[in-house]
């Protein structure tokens, strides 16, 4: 009944004619994984910076607003998409309201927190030198927020990333096709490629947004003494 | 240039005002300190100067113009402003940081460009920091750049909460000193936020003395001040010392210095028994044509001057020099006087006598 | 498949008529009630062993501050490694062992992936107590073990129960992608019902599974005060900084 540790560690090796047999897929799948991550950013990003000036411009709006997107982020991602099939069905759509939904508590909690942090005396000041409230907000709030919405944007993207594995549950490609497959044929190297993808493509989006991080925020480059 | 009329500032939900119907005028190019302990109101009306704060009651005049009728973004932008923690734009370099207001006014880049080279050297900083950000620099450095931030746009009236409280001794003692030179330069109007009385006595055309609650107790010069205080709370507020303080408003130069026993090393010992005997002191000094060469005892008279070797006045002031360094030369030296050069030039002395006299005035 | 053409024609009406068949009809009332009891045991016990697991390593590097790089690089490879293939690579291991298919591969995933909030959140608390304070206790007297279990787990309590609280509700999210690799749990509803285009079943699960999630997470909200030490610290401040 026991198989050997040989035995299992045997079953379990990788196929590596497998992997180089299946480059072309693994584009493609990359090309998806790309699309519905970029774009549950990108829309995501909007929303929140929508729902964040609310926030701003009516404190009282704050809690509700982070309540109802906390609520949204702790329903399964699973949940979520299901909850929206009998009426979007097995779509696109469907992906991507879910993954929109589940960027939007990250980032409105980093927006305005990184328009909080900004120091009170360096808000003082510019009111001193007559900026008006646009000004501001735009001018010295926003560019100080940045890399803490930067940040933001960095764990929602690696989020978005590792979530987009599983709508291809509800037939939208990435590598979630890979894993899925590999589950119903219990093949580990097909797991193992969807998985390691997914995480290599984490890594190297966390590692650009750190670039652009750099880049928005030049100031952060050079350590206060 | 500032009016404050019956101006009175009540935050919600306190009992009582924080400024009580306070008047002020203050006149073009004066320094004006406000001094008082925590909860005077100080910096409450500092702030309602350019409607940081708005006052309650009451009229604020800035330069013939009503400070609440002025949009406050377009009255602030005609005034400098400076606070304890500065609050330097930590995403903009140091030029960008002092080219704020010019910018916020729409000038051309060359104009804010040749200000802020002016600036940097005015306020004491080395041109090369332009390029860096607010957290590479010291303290110091970043008050001098909160200075410099405020003058930019040439505002003829400057506001100031506590500039240096937030440096070190040495550092604040440097940056009095630039800030007074400064202001003799531009001649701006100026009010400066203190809780410190020396800053305010060192610093202050006039100061205005506030207690707890937003009172006025005295509004007066330093000296005025000092030789009078208006009410219990002043004298104690400027605390013991008040002779010693008054001294360090007078300078050397503004007194009658005497002559005193000196004569030229080349005389002989009669000569200097004369000058001791006119003086009625038991030594005599030295000098080399105008140079002080140092003092002798009576008793060591005998041959040729030129011989003997004088012991040194420790301290020589020079006519910059407060009284209260003179009172401390004097107590110095065994000789009991103050001596006075200027640019290596003997200028005279001055004893305990003429230093007390200059306080009973 | 084809739901969604079927809740159209239908309208949406019909759609929650049959739902209300489905949640009325006695025969489903067994499979609700042991699935939501699965659920919820599969993912406490896992989030339970976890904390076993981890949370002694988690103090003790804390407490010498020591692996601070592991420390910060765990936080940002828990968001890194998809939930999905964690439960997917469980499962050819799991049948290589001879552990089979279903409740074993669901339940080594989540304790893999409950493990990364717990010690981070952990790790966090405990470094973050103030140095004076850490210094004081020293100052009179106590031993590391004293420290630790004195000042630094008090302190850092608010900070561990986070750690608990997020893994405890990523674990029943990801739970539900159990059904994949064969196990029950409310997950079944929804995957049986894609497969079979019934839109009632999907609905029933997605809301149960939705519930389920808000209802543990409103258990650690709760048991949240009656923790000891200082509640004021703020329950996400390790995910922004």
């Amino acid at each position: 009944m026991t198989p050997t540790l040989a035995q299992a560690a045997a079953e379990v090796g990788i196929d590596w004619g497998w992997v180089f047999g299946h480059v072309d897929e693994m584009w493609e799948r990359t090309v998806e994984h790309v699309t519905l991550t970029g774009v549950a950013v990108v829309v995501g990003f909007i929303l929140a910076v929508a729902l964040s000036l609310v926030a701003i411009r009516w404190r009282a709006t704050y809690k509700p607003i982070t309540w109802f997107t906390g609520v949204l982020y702790t329903i399964p991602s699973l949940g979520l998409f299901a909850f929206m099939v009998p009426f979007t069905g097995l779509t696109l759509l469907t992906a991507e309201i879910g993954l929109i939904l589940y960027t939007l508590l990250i980032l409105v909690r980093n927006i305005v927190a990184g328009i909080d942090g900004v120091p009170a005396n360096v808000v003082e000041a510019a009111r001193g030198m007559g900026y008006q409230s646009r000004e501001l907000l735009w001018r010295i709030e926003v560019p100080l927020a940045m890399p803490v919405i930067i940040a933001g944007v960095r764990i929602a993207t690696v989020t978005t990333i590792g979530l987009v594995t599983v709508t291809s549950l509800i037939g939208q490609g990435g590598y979630g096709v890979f894993i899925e497959r590999g589950i119903s044929r219990r093949f580990l190297t097909e797991i193992l490629v969807g998985t390691v993808l997914s995480v290599s493509l984490a890594v190297l989006f966390d590692f650009l947004l750190v670039r652009v991080g750099r880049w928005v925020a030049p100031w952060t480059r050079k350590t206060a003494v | 240039m500032i009016s404050l009329v019956d101006v009175t500032k009540v935050f919600p939900g306190m009992d009582h005002p924080a400024v009580d119907g306070l008047s002020l005028d203050i006149a073009a190019g004066e320094f004006v300190v406000l001094v008082g302990p925590s909860g005077c109101g100080k910096t409450t009306t500092l702030k309602m100067i350019n409607r940081i704060i708005e006052p309650s009651s009451g009229e604020i005049w800035v330069d013939g113009v009503a400070a609440t009728e002025t949009p406050a973004f377009e009255l602030r932008r005609g005034i400098g402003y400076v606070i304890q923690q500065i609050g330097l734009f930590p995403h903009r370099t140091i030029a960008e940081n002092i080219g704020t207001v010019p910018e916020l006014l729409g000038w051309d880049r060359p104009r804010i460009a040749e200000r802020i080279e002016d600036l940097v050297v005015r306020v004491g900083l080395d041109p090369a920091m332009l390029g860096r950000y607010p957290s590479e620099l010291s303290g110091g450095q970043q008050q001098r750049v909160g200075v410099a931030r405020a003058l930019a746009a040439d505002p003829p009236v400057l506001l100031l909460d506590e500039p240096f409280g937030a440096v070190d001794p040495i550092v604040r003692f440097q940056l009095q000193e630039e800030f007074l030179r400064l202001q003799e330069e531009l001649s701006k109007t100026v009010v400066f936020v203190t809780h410190d009385i020396d800053e305010a006595l060192r610093m202050g055309d006039r100061i205005a003395i506030l207690n707890v609650g937003g009172i006025l107790e005295q509004f007066d010069t330093p000296e005025n001040i000092l030789s009078g205080p208006a009410s219990e709370f002043v004298a104690d507020f400027i605390g013991g010392e008040r002779g010693l303080k008054r001294l360090g408003l007078r300078t050397v130069g503004s007194v009658d210095l005497t002559r005193g026993p000196v004569v030229d090393v080349r005389s002989d010992v009669e000569t200097a028994r004369d000058a001791m005997a006119q003086y009625g002191t038991e030594w005599v000094a030295l000098l080399d044509g105008d140079r002080l060469l140092g003092w002798v005892w009576g008793e060591d008279l005998d041959g040729q001057l030129t011989d003997l070797e004088p012991h040194s006045f420790w301290v020589e002031l020079d006519p910059e020099s407060t009284l209260r360094k003179a009172l401390n030369a004097v107590v110095m030296t065994r000789s009991r006087v103050a001596v006075v050069v200027e640019d290596g030039i003997y200028r005279g002395m001055l004893g305990l006598e003429t230093i007390a006299g200059e306080v009973d005035q | 498949m084809g739901s969604p053409v079927d809740a159209k024609d239908g309208g949406v009406m019909d759609l929650f008529s049959d739902v209300s068949d489905f949640v009325t009809d006695p025969a489903n009332w067994t499979g609700m009630i042991t699935r939501t009891l699965d659920h919820l045991w599969i993912s406490l016990s896992a989030t339970l062993v976890a904390a076993l697991l981890i949370l002694p390593l988690a103090l003790y590097l804390a407490h010498y501050r020591r692996a601070e790089f592991l420390a910060t690089s765990l936080v940002n490879m828990g968001r890194a490694i998809p939930a999905f293939g964690i439960i997917g690579l469980a499962l050819p291991i799991s049948l290589a062992l001879g552990l089979g298919v279903g409740y074993w591969p669901t339940f080594v995933a989540l304790v893999a992936l409950a493990m990364p909030p717990i010690f981070t959140n952990t790790y966090t608390g405990v470094t973050g107590v103030r140095r004076a304070v850490v210094e004081a206790a020293r100052g009179m007297g106590m031993k590391d073990g004293e420290v630790l279990i004195r000042t630094e787990i008090p302190l850092a309590m608010p900070l561990i129960w986070t750690g608990l609280r997020v893994s405890a509700v990523q674990v029943v999210a990801t739970a539900t992608l159990g059904a994949v690799v064969g196990w029950g749990g409310l997950g079944r509803y929804l995957i049986d019902g894609f497969a079979q285009g019934d839109d009632a079943q999907v609905l029933v699960g997605a809301v149960a599974v939705a519930l389920l999630a808000l209802f543990v997470d409103a258990l650690f909200a709760v048991g949240e005060r009656f923790l000891p030490g200082d509640q004021t610290a703020d329950r996400f401040s390790s995910v922004t900084a």
